[in-house]
């Protein structure tokens, strides 16, 4: 009983703290980095797209770059 | 002409999944924002010259926000083709061509949320491309993540020339098409003040005519007297469907400088794993921003691609397209950005340049042009490919 007591406890307190609003841990004056261009994933991206589309004409893999291409011929 | 992408016939269980996360995000995506992207164009050139190929041309790039919600960008893209490459020596003729694509895509901005739509549009003499897609970001947790879900139709015409009397001309007798859909799902994760990761997903099932026209297989044949071997079509599956996940993670330096790490696993229902380990380092210096990369990539053979095959008919599927080989290459790269105050409208713009020198080291793709030339079929060299890629443009933010 004990035991099903504390696990009920657990399991409310779990419950409870997923209700509460996720705090942000870097606030947003923290971020000043993020707003520098050289912390872009895509700083550049009609270069970026480009060797995207020279590495996937010339390998097997494709896809999970971020980017969206066109087909085309390629060989 | 081959294709990237296009759909399956009987779609595998995670592309379902996808599909209905995909339409629950559609329906239900919360209206919590982003920031749309800067207005900006660029003009740049590219160029491409390696293993007898050179591809060049001009590509524009153009972002116009309208408003506080919409956001608008139309691209332009050409490439100029002249190829003499071991393919097209081995079982075709050097061609020159060129292929052009349009693009225009739209964002909307509701609160936290961004929606994208957008259409491609690519053509050359023997081959029509269109891609049409939509996505969803969504920001959330007090802007430290940011989650986006997209698909992707695409629909290919494929045709073939031909030379009739030494003159290039379409195969009227030859038209093929192909279908493509994708699914993407992306999360952008602010680590720490310093750290950023970025992870996607993304899952292309295609349906339709996959080979390329021109390219052939070979067989053993010893009644070609010198060479030993025949030239036949390829056949390829109707259908191909891929699985690629990656992971970026970015660190600010102490130094205002940054880090990337990347690495992207790949697999796909034709027996390919690929593996993509990637390095950048980027470095402001007074008015430069220098960057400097090196990419590492490795992937076996398709199950139905041979360098050279036993004999002719040997199985139900066979491929000798390099891209299906056993192969790994390594790219080293080096960029640079100057910035500058365009005159007369005092705008921010920069004069950027990236090179990229790859190397691709094939492990059972042989140079077939030198059977006979003091090697014999099957013993020829393994095939190397030495690239150069550079991309010279300007942006100017408006």
């Amino acid at each position: 009983m004990t035991r099903i007591l504390a696990l009920a406890v657990v399991l409310t307190g779990l419950f409870l703290g997923g209700c509460s609003p996720i705090q942000p841990w870097v606030k947003p004056y923290e971020r000043e980095h993020f707003a520098d261009p050289i912390m872009s994933f895509s700083r550049d991206p009609i270069s970026g797209s480009y060797f995207d589309h020279v590495f996937e004409s010339r390998e097997g893999s494709r896809g999970a770059t971020g980017g969206v291409g066109g087909g085309c011929g390629c060989n | 002409m081959q294709l990237i992408e296009s759909v399956m016939r009987r779609q595998a269980p995670f592309v379902r999944w996808a599909k209905v996360l995909a339409v629950l995000c559609l329906v239900g995506a919360p209206a919590v924002a982003d920031v749309l992207p800067d207005d900006r164009a660029d003009a740049l050139y590219h160029n491409y010259s390696g293993g007898g190929i050179t591809i060049q041309g001009p590509s524009v790039l153009v972002r116009k926000k309208v408003g506080q919600s919409l956001s608008f960008t139309g691209s332009y893209y050409e490439d100029l083709i002249s190829s003499a490459s071991i393919d097209v020596k081995l079982s075709a003729s050097p061609y020159h061509e060129t292929r052009k694509q349009e693009g225009a895509s739209v964002d909307y901005l509701h609160g936290k949320t961004t929606y994208t739509a957008g259409y491609i549009h690519s053509r050359e003499p023997d081959y029509s491309a269109n891609t049409s897609y939509f996505s969803v970001s969504q920001s959330m947790f007090g802007d430290l993540t940011t989650v986006s879900m997209g698909y992707r139709r695409g629909w290919d015409d494929v045709f073939r020339d031909i030379k009739v009397n030494g003159v290039l001309q379409n195969d009227t007798t030859f038209h093929k098409q192909v279908d493509h859909q994708a699914y993407t799902l992306s999360l952008s994760q602010i680590l720490t003040r310093n750290a950023i990761l970025d992870i996607n997903f993304e899952a292309i099932t295609d349906q339709g005519y996959l080979a390329s026209p021109y390219r052939k297989i070979r067989y053993l044949d010893p009644t070609v007297a010198g060479k030993g071997f025949t030239l036949a079509d390829q056949i390829y599956p109707n259908t191909h469907t891929s699985t690629a996940t990656s992971a970026q993670l970015k660190w600010y330096m102490p130094w205002r400088a940054a880090v990337t790490g990347q690495y992207r696993f790949y697999n796909d229902t034709w027996g390919i794993t690929g593996h993509t380990i990637e390095a950048d380092y980027t470095h402001p210096w007074h008015k430069f921003i220098f960057d400097g990369s090196l990419r590492y990539y490795r992937q076996n053979a398709a199950n139905f691609y041979s360098d050279l095959f036993p004999r002719a008919n040997y199985q139900n599927f066979m491929a000798r397209d390099r891209e299906l080989a056993a192969f790994h290459s390594i790219s080293v790269g080096f960029g640079f950005a100057y910035e500058f105050d365009f005159p007369w409208i005092n705008k921010k713009t920069t004069l950027n340049g990236h090179y990229n020198h790859l190397i691709i080291d094939y492990s059972d793709f042989r140079n077939a042009l030198l059977t006979g030339n003091g090697y014999t079929v099957g013993n020829e060299p393994l095939y190397k490919l030495n690239a150069n890629v550079f991309t010279l443009f300007l942006s100017l933010w408006f």
